[in-house]
């Protein structure tokens, strides 16, 4: 019976799996990592997070030895994937990826986690967001939207994500820090930028504020011009959109981000061997490529410079999502 | 041309082909076990697609319906057991023919034409979708609320069974869509206080759900009589069918081009392509008293109906999102999981992922023809493989696949509940098709219109403020109203007739 057979070697091996596990638990002391790695997006398969995620993880694998899984937990807008990083074991085996949002949902009263709640281990990416509008557009510079906005408040529509979404909260803090009504370009929700962005070719919306490489298609089909970008520099891949300093003198800065956390007091030893490990992976250019070619903007904050952004990141957050009325 | 040629390479991938002919394989055994179905198999292979590319996982879908499609054909004509709803349509005339001593030739037939219409298919997809979706960038939320609208009362007056039911069936479903944050305003709906059901109800969880747990549960409750196979050897599959094809081209032709039109309507698939086209066939044909003695005639027509339509339900699912049969729904929630979210950004996006798909209809169409000529050979094997083996193992199937989505366990009770939910329901004769829309199309309805609303300013003229939404809103409005119109008139006919018969 080659079937019981094959249940036999089964149940051996799982028996032996089981043990090994055990004795390896027992060995504490011995050199991280010592088992696999768990990395939790907290971000739908087929999204951007997912897609460096698995990306970080493939060649994470090759610096520590260990093979790092990655388990997306999706839901709640977010909160389920971040609380699931947040409340793992603090033992470096459970890591994730933090999003731009874990300074948005406890603003929003659907969590009580905040950044504080994690230990940083490094930013590797950041896109800015950008001012697009119809190529046939009359509005020739940031400079004009903000000043039809501002000339005929409620008249021009917004959309890039849904309701209280990053790129809402771009377009909102831009009107506010121009002196205008944070509200003064209605929000139009959307399911994600692509769908955003068609409403803006179709003629439904007047702007869309998303990052410019997902509009990039579009501008390369000829559909869609990008006027600025919220960042402090231009974008090595649109060196011909001006920042928003340089087009309406606004200081104001948005960009969605991403990086690497585990749970609060994790091992020092762990997240000094995975900060090194991940900044290899930076580096290489498998990552570098990869990223380029998909269009995320690299930027590397590793420990402490991260908190300090997430700390800048969520307070501005905060100031916008009380001004728009988003805050609980 | 550099995005086909893209495709092809994507396509003719080592990795690639090999999964889709495991794919059509497994098509071929799900579509000829009568009570396993095409929608069912897409299902199943949920779990596996999961670990796959964007192509591969989209071309495992295609191989596997169009072989099981055809497959369903073999018990029909061997058992006068359709192997999935799609064959029940002239399940009667190929047994006739077995019983003639013909169902090699029965087969063949099937089989042909099959494969033309599944060509068929591709034809209209492939040159349908781009056109449609180039037209499609000019649509905003107007359009799209009306489009769904539309799909909505299309689900309802084609489903089999009482309109009625259909409403009822629909309105189960747009309660689902409603569960979670909706979103506009954030508000959390039906969710109890549960982080599970803020994100709403899983949709391809739902689908395993409504597709396999429903069947497994049917099989349970049913009598478990073994199936008796008939033991005449496999003659000549191919013998004489050119002349019969030849015979019957315009039959060909016109099943053909109707099972994909019908494939487009939102809700009406395989099956309702196949009843239709047969009745047409028996309508125009010179000999309509032959039909159901084992005549080749309706065969022809409906044999390659329903597997034109398959390729049918592609166009509105990949240009609009909205599915155009049961298993493209399934499809739209594999799409989003591989980030190919469905409407025409993705054809300016990502062009050549699109183009593979096309290319793979047409590989699965060809391969049908070795592949399903296997299938008749074989086809006694098949039969023989007892289903209360099969069954346990589809019940483990499912729950991997629903786990396997979200990684919740969650998602195994949202499969078991809305598997309840089906089986109660088709056993009451509430047809499942208009639910399935219902929860793919609610959030597109709400959202649109929630998006519009906000657009106009609150203006409800807003809807007919375009050119191509004032045309498709009236559309739809009249088509709400037609019955409506339809029975006033009758009334008042009916009445004028009493006055004067007085």
């Amino acid at each position: 019976m080659p079937f019981l057979k094959t249940l036999k070697t089964l149940a051996l091996s799982a028996t032996v799996v089981g043990a090994a596990t055990f004795v390896t638990t027992m060995q504490a002391y011995a050199e991280y990592p010592e088992r696999p790695i768990t990395l939790i997006v907290p971000w739908g398969a087929g999204g951007g997070t997912d897609a460096t995620g698995r990306m970080i993880a493939g060649l994470l694998k090759n610096e520590l030895g260990q093979p790092v899984n990655v388990v997306n937990r999706t839901g709640g807008s977010g909160v389920v994937g971040h609380s699931a990083i947040a409340t793992a074991p603090a033992d470096g085996y459970t890591i994730g990826v933090v999003t731009v949002e874990i300074g948005m949902m406890h603003w929003a009263g659907l969590t009580e986690l905040t950044g504080k709640d994690y230990t940083p281990i490094a930013l590797y990416n950041a896109d800015s967001a950008g001012i697009q509008v119809r190529a046939d557009s009359e509005w020739k510079s940031a400079k004009d939207v903000l000043a039809a906005i501002k000339a005929n408040p409620g008249k021009h529509k917004g959309s890039g994500t849904g309701q209280g979404g990053i790129w809402h909260l771009a377009l909102a803090g831009m009107l506010q820090d121009a002196g205008a009504a944070a509200d003064a370009a209605p929000w139009v929700p959307s399911k994600g930028a692509a769908p955003a962005l068609q409403e803006l070719v179709a003629g439904g919306v007047d702007v869309v504020t998303s990052s410019v490489v997902e509009s990039s298609a579009l501008i390369k089909a000829g559909k869609v011009r990008s006027l600025a970008v919220m960042g402090e520099a231009r974008l090595g891949a649109f060196p011909d959109v001006p920042t928003l300093k340089e087009a309406a003198g606004s200081d104001w800065k948005m960009a969605a981000w991403r990086g690497i956390a585990g749970p609060k007091g994790m091992p020092d030893e762990a997240t000094k061997k995975l900060s090194v490990a991940l900044e290899k992976v930076y580096k290489s250019s498998e990552f570098q490529e990869f990223m380029n070619g998909r269009g995320f903007g690299l930027v590397w904050k590793p420990g402490a410079e991260f908190a300090t952004w997430m700390e800048e990141s969520d307070a501005a957050l905060g100031g916008v999502m009380k001004a728009v009325g988003l805050a609980k | 041309m550099e995005t086909v040629l893209k495709a092809f390479t994507l396509i003719a991938d080592p990795y690639t082909l090999g999964v889709m002919l495991l794919a059509a394989l497994f098509g071929l055994f799900v579509g000829a076990i009568p009570g396993l179905t095409a929608t069912m198999a897409t299902a199943l292979l949920i779990p596996f697609t999961f670990f796959m590319d964007p192509v591969p996982a989209i071309a495992a879908i295609v191989a596997t319906v169009a072989t099981a499609i055809f497959a369903g054909d073999i018990p029909g004509a061997l058992l006068r057991i359709p192997g999935t709803p799609a064959s029940a349509a002239y399940c009667d005339e190929t047994y006739a023919m077995t019983k003639k001593g013909l169902a090699e030739r029965a087969l063949g037939i099937a089989l042909v034409t099959s494969v033309i219409g599944g060509l068929t298919g591709s034809i209209v997809l492939s040159m349908s979708a781009p056109a449609l979706a180039e037209f499609a960038i000019q649509f905003s939320s107007y359009e799209y609320f009306w489009l769904a609208c539309l799909g909505l009362s299309c689900a309802v007056i084609i489903s089999t069974g009482s309109t009625l039911k259909g409403f009822v069936s629909l309105f189960i479903g747009l309660f689902i869509a409603t569960i979670g944050i909706d979103g506009t305003a954030g508000f959390p709906r039906f969710t109890f206080g549960s982080v599970e059901l803020m994100g709403g109800v899983s949709f391809i969880p739902a689908m395993i759900g409504m597709f396999a747990i429903s069947e497994v549960l049917r099989y349970v409750a049913s009598n478990r009589a073994t199936i008796a196979v008939p033991q005449q050897p496999v003659g000549s599959v191919f013998k004489g069918l050119g002349s019969i094809l030849y015979k019957y081209k315009i039959n060909i032709f016109r099943g053909s081009s109707l099972g994909a039109v019908i494939g487009i309507l939102p809700g009406a698939g395989a099956d309702i392509a196949a009843w239709i086209t047969y009745a047409i066939s028996k309508k125009r044909s010179k000999e309509p008293e032959k039909f159901g003695t084992g005549h080749p005639e309706g065969l022809v027509d409906a044999g390659a109906a329903n597997n034109a339509s398959l390729a049918g339900a592609w166009v509105p699912a990949i240009v609009f999102g909205i599915p155009g049969d049961s298993i493209t729904a399934i499809v739209i929630g594999v799409l989003y999981m591989k980030g190919m979210n469905p409407g025409p950004m993705v054809f300016i996006e990502r062009p050549e992922l699109i183009y593979a798909v096309f290319i793979a209809f047409f590989i699965a169409n060809l391969a049908l023809l070795p592949l399903g000529f296997g299938a008749i050979k074989l086809s006694r094997q098949i039969l023989k493989i007892p289903r209360r083996v099969l069954m346990p193992v589809i019940l483990v199937f499912c729950m991997v696949g629903a786990f396997a989505i979200n990684n919740t366990v969650f998602g195994i009770t949202v499969m078991l509940v809305l598997g309840i939910i089906a089986y109660l329901m088709e056993e009451n004769g509430f047809p499942v098709a208009p639910a399935i829309l219902g929860i793919v199309l609610g959030n597109m309805v709400e959202d649109n219109f929630m998006a519009s609303m906000i657009k106009a300013d609150g203006d409800p003229l807003g809807f007919f403020s375009r050119p191509i939404a004032a045309t498709l809103g009236i559309l739809t409005i009249a088509l709400w109203l037609t019955p409506l119109l339809v029975m006033a008139f009758k009334k008042y006919t009916n009445r004028q007739r009493q006055e004067r018969a007085v």
